[in-house]
């Protein structure tokens, strides 16, 4: 057990270190540098000593080699550099947005299990039931409509029939204002949320329905356990790898979504942070930013793998 | 159909009854009968063999019992009466209190019947705790039966997990559930069939000792009428969904009356000697349950056929010492 996450967590780092060299490639390699990107147009008003000066500060010249070691190093101690446009450090912007983005992450997640498992499982214990046909609408608009589109749709229709806007207020802090901070959460995290619980719901219904004709749900049932244990002990059990697996592929998708639903519902999250960094060519920010969503990324993917071992004990002799 | 319940009236109280048990699947109208009319009857502490080849309709017969057909099987008509209350009509809830406590059966495959995902303890402990153990004498009993059952360490046992224990001992495993709750009725569903020979004959024996310990009636199905000899009372032949013969063992064995018995017997080497053959060895193939039309179903197989097994379907007939049989024709007139 101890070996195995070991081995992983390397396998995680390694898969870090390559996202970081991408990352810094891919910006190096776009028109432009640190310096136009700070200066704008009238960086070509500069003189020669001037430019020679900054390209020396920003390290525009140096081998990319060394751009990326000394990158890293700063990466590493903690140093993220600072923004471009802002003149703040990145990690002050960074910590601000993250709590954002997680908190929106999260919502959406406990929405979309919630909608994604209640409606699976007791969908599948009567199928073309009542529940199950109105979870197969639910699947049908989440998997369907994009989110772009029902997070305006939903901004839309609250605002003009209950003008009620939340978000048109300044951002609340989670411990500062939490109502507020709620109000402000739910919307964006119920659209994200919608796609997530479609997902979730297919796969859990059709693992459930393949688990409820296994024969030790046979037995559970035999045996004369209560509907509430044969279904959640035994049933969702059985059904639950698919659906752990099924959670953490919606979880990094999520990671994506929340970029444009911060865009729609103007929450200050690392989407947002990141989408206007990339219009300012606020190297420091992008890089920070993308990496942190990579390792994201990487980290759920860990997690998801941790959870098969202790779900299902036939995968430790693997 | 309904008249032909079998065996001589009660030397003791019926505990599990079927009368004229019907499975099936419905397709908008039309039913697809599978098990066609099964009567059967156990008394308290008898021990009664289903036989018949595979796909007659043994196992479906017994999970109608318990209403656990699978899939969109289900009970097309027909009672099953169990210690005088009729199970067909009891709710979901009162059901559970017969499943597990009263009735406990045994599935056929060990490998799939228990949860992989769940330590032994857990799946003997949660079948105590469901019929009104406490906490502790939940775990106290689970020690017991374990033991019971000649599982080696016990201890070991419980903290495992199903996949980590051999087929023999998963079926033990299965047992141990069956008869931590004291059934007084124990359904065992070919419990040998996917097991090595040396394991079926354990398998055999625990059974067997068990139900001497213990009192409690047995419904044994298997497709080796070998295995019956010496474990049952009484004897019920199935073949595509019916029951063609019912009698006491021994005369079942002594003198069969019905032509497939015969043929099953003739495909035993001898009765008691150890090796055995599989039924299949008997000429021909059991017919498909979906086309059966009218007249005997084993007429194609059958060397004593004549014109009246074509036309019509023969219904259990006494034929003395409590043996029944559904065929035209007397074990007298088939050397003719
Ligand atoms: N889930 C099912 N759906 C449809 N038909 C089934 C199902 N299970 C069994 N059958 C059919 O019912 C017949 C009897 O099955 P079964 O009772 O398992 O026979 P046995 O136990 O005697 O081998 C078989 O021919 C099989 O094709
Ligand atoms: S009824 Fe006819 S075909 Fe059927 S078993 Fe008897 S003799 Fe054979
Ligand atoms: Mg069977």
């Amino acid at each position: 057990m101890l070996a195995s996450v070991a081995r992983r967590l390397l396998s995680m780092l390694v898969t870090l270190l390559g996202v970081s060299v991408i990352i810094f490639l891919v910006l190096r390699l776009l028109p432009g540098n640190a310096v136009t990107a700070q200066m704008g147009v009238s960086a070509g008003l500069l003189s020669h000593a001037q430019r020679v000066a900054l390209d020396h500060y920003y390290g525009v010249g140096e081998p990319f080699l060394r751009q990326y070691v000394s990158w890293l190093g700063a990466m590493l101690t903690g140093n993220l550099g600072v923004s471009l446009s802002s003149r703040t450090s990145v990690v002050s912007l960074v910590g601000a947005a993250l709590p954002v983005t997680l908190e929106l992450a999260i919502a959406s997640m406990v929405i979309g299990e919630l909608i994604g498992v209640l409606f699976g499982v007791f969908g599948s214990l009567r199928p073309r039931g009542v529940v199950d046909n109105a979870g197969q609408g639910v699947a049908v608009v989440g998997l369907g409509v994009p989110s772009f589109v029902i997070g305006t749709g939903l901004v839309t229709f609250l605002a003009s029939s209950f003008h009620y806007f939340p978000s048109s207020r300044a951002f609340a802090g989670l411990f500062s204002n939490p109502w507020l901070n709620l109000q402000q959460i739910f919307f964006p995290a119920l659209t994200l949320g919608l796609g997530v619980g479609a997902a979730i719901m297919r796969t859990t219904r059709a693992a459930m329905l393949e688990v409820v004709s296994t024969g030790f749900a046979r037995t559970a049932r035999g045996k004369g356990l209560s509907k509430f244990v044969v279904t959640w002990k035994h049933l969702f059990l059985g059904a639950l790898v698919p659906v752990v697996t099924m959670s953490g592929i919606q979880l990094g998708y999520l990671l994506g979504g929340t970029v444009v639903v911060e865009q729609i519902f103007v929450l200050p999250g690392l989407g947002r942070l990141l989408v206007n960094s990339i219009s300012n060519r606020d190297f420091p920010v992008v890089q920070s930013v993308t990496l942190i969503f990579a390792a994201g990324f990487i980290v759920v993917n860990m997690l998801t793998d941790m959870l098969y071992t202790l779900i299902d004990p036939r995968t430790h002799a693997r | 159909m309904t008249g032909a319940v079998a065996g001589p009236r009660a030397k003791s109280e019926a505990l599990l009854e079927l009368r004229s048990v019907r499975v099936g699947f419905r397709e908008r109208r039309h039913e697809h009968e599978i098990v066609r009319g099964v009567n059967l009857l156990v008394r308290a502490g008898e021990k009664l063999g289903i036989v018949g080849e595979s796909g007659s309709g043994k196992t479906l017969t017994v999970l109608s019992v318990l209403r656990l057909l699978p899939g969109r099987l289900q009970l097309l008509s027909g009672r099953v009466s169990f210690a005088g209350q009729d199970l067909t009509e009891l709710r979901e809830r009162q059901l559970r209190q017969v499943r597990g406590s009263q009735v406990a059966m045994v599935y056929q495959d060990p490998m799939t019947s228990l949860n992989p995902l769940l330590r032994v303890r857990s799946q003997v402990v949660e079948t105590l705790r469901a019929h009104g153990a406490g906490r502790d004498e939940a775990h106290d009993r689970c020690r017991e039966v374990l033991y019971q059952v000649g599982l080696p360490d016990p201890e070991r046992v419980e903290r495992s997990f199903p996949h980590e224990l051999s087929g023999g001992m998963q079926q033990r495993v299965m047992i141990a559930i069956a008869l931590s709750v004291s059934p007084r009725l124990l359904i065992a569903d070919e419990p040998t069939t996917a097991l090595d020979v040396t394991v079926q004959q354990q398998i055999l024996e625990l059974v067997e000792g068990l139900q001497e310990h213990t009192g409690m009636a047995v419904v044994w199905v298997t497709h080796d009428l070998g295995v019956v000899a010496r474990t049952v009372d009484q004897v019920a032949v199935m073949y595509a969904g019916r029951v063609v013969e019912l009698a006491p063992t021994r005369r079942l064995f002594a003198r069969p009356s019905h032509p497939y018995t015969a043929a099953l017997l003739g495909a035993l080497p001898s009765a008691g000697a150890g090796h055995r053959r599989p039924l299949t060895q008997i000429g021909g193939t059991p017919p498909d349950p979906a086309r059966l039309g009218s007249g005997c179903p084993f007429r194609a197989r059958c060397r004593h056929a004549v014109a009246r097994c074509e036309e019509e379907e023969p219904t259990l007939i006494g034929r003395g010492e409590g043996s029944f049989a559904a065929c035209w024709r007397a074990p007298e007139e088939w050397a003719s």
